[in-house]
């Protein structure tokens, strides 16, 4: 039996980037992900890797671009204003297919906001965010382990399809202490030969996201255009409980789906039929599954920490006839699961 | 008199940098980035260290840097050239990043990447054109941009009262401790253009021998925007540009006067 340690998230998700072998780090401080920063600059120096605090959000995404664009495993986290600030360097990225890891701890918003935990970016990731035509594939997780393993399987991802990987854990899940099953590290890296390493006995290599002539850049984004069918394709991932009873099913992720776990566990003592359906993936959305989903099931209702946003990709995946109900928080608040079942037994009543 | 066959007659006094790629540059005419690029080519080769330079290109008329070099090179959001430059050093210390920047990317929207790199004493190298304008855009102010200097966004003079001060880039970064080797130079005649070959190769020895940021600055000029002839233009920047920009070696360290020493700078 593997042996458990208790863990943060922040520090499930720097352990996990170097148990995938991040080999360079960049960060500027924000809350609430301060943790990870320092948890990195301690670690990476360790391992013999590279960390870097950076003097803004801004220059560590783009670190994070010249040390991936050079073949190297690279992450840099923050939270919701800095995430902001890295859009310019994201769409780049996406643009010159470099692989990365962004982790971005939500937490309240617009503007400054608060430092509690929120979802309020959840279009930003899953929608591109940056200028121009791309998408991110965006991991959210809603455990501490899964901030371990989804942090390892963001590198692979990201190498696999040569585009940013955005991991968006929410801040509660950030400070949240959970028992976490170390993995083995990985040992073998995927071969770059795209990379700038040098030009030694071999031609050149330039990356770049750019064409003087319109007409040069189209069949860029046009292959862009394939890679992301490609990920939509084989990348959807999701969770489903209790869904074979059930007659209403909550879609909910991150720290709103363990609010909404409790919540289906009351409904179920009180003898109501609930489920959850649960994105893993949040870019690809799993629209195929959502969809079959409500060839059996009528009622839906999405919990999320934000103002109605996961909702709308929930309504595109629903066939028509299915009624969708919205229960939420917003702004850094957290969602009880008291809440949750009352919009349940509003509903199913 | 016996023909001498074309080997004997001939001896090559000039040609192009073998690390530079043959093909035509974009440049306006009268334009000084392709004596800057020339000069980096020349330097390239001299230190043998094309298999192991990286152009770091920035947004502007540099954009395409690396289409000129049959060196590694990427392109960079505009002003972060020197984050991404120091993110390749930090990986690779075997690498020789050098980033190519205009005024608008380094002094304007991309100071706070140069300040910091400066700050850190990145070992990168950074080749600093100026020519007090926004070239690629049109012709707008730039943070070099000369008071009363006409540009498209200050068509009355750049009035201090509105738009402020030029920045001087050089005597500002020498301030920072992390820097090796800050020089302002210029190409504006031959023997000008002799002094910023040294210059940028100084500089790059500096990262060879891991002592910290080099920076050279070049004045240049942009006949185009600044509307005047290509040889006129020469005129203006040393008429215009040379009493705000002055001319010189603005942090030499130790180490580095050193390496200046040794043979094999000319």
């Amino acid at each position: 039996m593997s042996e458990k340690t208790l863990m943060a998230g922040n520090i499930a998700i720097a352990e996990g980037a170097i148990l995938a072998h991040c080999q360079a780090y960049f960060g500027y401080p924000i809350t609430p992900q301060n943790e990870l920063l320092e948890h990195m600059s301690k670690r990476m120096p360790e391992e013999g890797r590279v960390f870097v605090q950076t003097e803004s959000e801004l220059a560590a995404i783009n670190m994070v671009y010249g040390a991936a664009a050079s073949g190297c495993r690279a992450m840099t986290t923050t939270s919701s204003p800095g995430f902001s600030l890295q859009q310019e360097g994201l769409s780049y990225m996406a643009g010159a297919e470099i692989p990365a890891v962004v982790v971005n701890v939500m937490r309240g918003g617009p503007g400054l906001g608060d430092i509690g935990g929120a979802q309020g970016d959840y279009f930003q990731a899953v929608k591109g965010g940056g200028h121009g035509d791309y998408h991110l594939i965006t991991l959210a997780p809603s455990s501490v382990q899964e901030m371990m393993d989804f942090a390892m399987l963001a590198f692979e991802l990201a190498d696999k399809y040569r585009n940013p990987v955005i991991l968006l854990p929410d801040g509660f899940l950030g400070q949240a202490i959970e028992p976490v099953v170390m993995r083995p590290p990985v040992t073998k890296l995927p071969e770059k030969p795209w990379a700038i390493t040098g030009a030694r006995g071999r031609p050149k290599n330039i990356i770049n996201s750019f064409a003087m002539d319109p007409v040069d850049y189209q069949p860029h984004v046009a292959l862009l255009r394939q890679k992301f069918q490609r990920i939509k394709q084989n990348e959807v991932r999701y969770e489903g409980i209790n869904l074979d009873d059930a007659a209403l099913v909550m879609v909910a992720y991150g720290s709103a789906f363990r609010s909404a776990m409790t919540a289906m566990q009351m409904a179920r003592q009180a003898g109501l039929k609930v489920g959850i359906f649960r994105p893993i993936t949040l870019f690809p959305f799993p629209v195929a599954p959502l969809s079959n989903l409500s060839q059996k099931v009528k009622s839906f209702l999405v919990v999320e920490l934000s103002l109605g946003q996961l909702i709308e990709d929930v309504r595109l995946s629903l066939s028509a006839e299915a009624k969708v109900e919205l229960v939420n928080q917003f702004g850094g608040v957290p969602i009880s699961a008291d809440e949750i079942l009352e919009a349940i037994e509003k509903i199913m009543k | 008199m016996a023909r001498l066959n074309s080997k004997e007659a001939e001896t090559i006094l000039y040609q192009r940098p073998e690390s530079m790629e043959a093909r035509p540059f974009h440049f306006c005419p009268g334009c000084g980035h392709g004596i800057v690029f020339r000069l980096v080519g020349e330097v390239i080769d001299e230190l043998k260290i094309r298999e192991r330079a990286i152009c770091v290109a920035s947004i502007g008329c540099s954009v395409n840097s690396y289409e000129y070099f049959k060196c590694d090179g990427l392109e960079s959001a505009h002003g972060r050239a020197p984050a991404v430059a120091t993110a390749i050093k930090r990986c690779h210390p075997d690498l020789v990043p050098f980033t190519y920047q205009g005024d608008g990317d380094l002094a304007a929207i991309g100071t706070a990447e140069i300040v910091h790199a400066c700050a850190r004493g990145e070992n990168i190298t950074t080749i600093f054109v100026n020519n007090a304008i926004y070239g690629m855009t049109g012709g707008q102010m730039a943070p070099t941009t000369l008071l009363d200097m006409y540009s498209t966004s200050t068509t009355a003079g750049r009035k201090s009262a509105l738009a402020g001060y030029p920045i001087r880039v050089c005597e500002m970064l020498s301030t920072l401790e992390g820097t090796a080797y800050i020089a302002r130079v210029t190409v504006n005649s031959p023997a000008a253009v002799r002094k910023a070959k040294q210059a940028i190769k100084l500089a790059f020895r500096t990262q060879l021998a891991n002592l910290g940021m080099s920076l050279v600055e070049v004045l240049s000029p942009c006949p185009t925007n600044w509307r005047v002839e290509p040889v006129k233009a020469m005129d203006w920047l040393a008429e215009h540009m040379l009493p705000q920009y002055p001319l010189g070696e603005y942090k030499v360290i130790e180490a580095v006067a050193a390496l200046k020493k040794e043979v094999g700078n000319a």
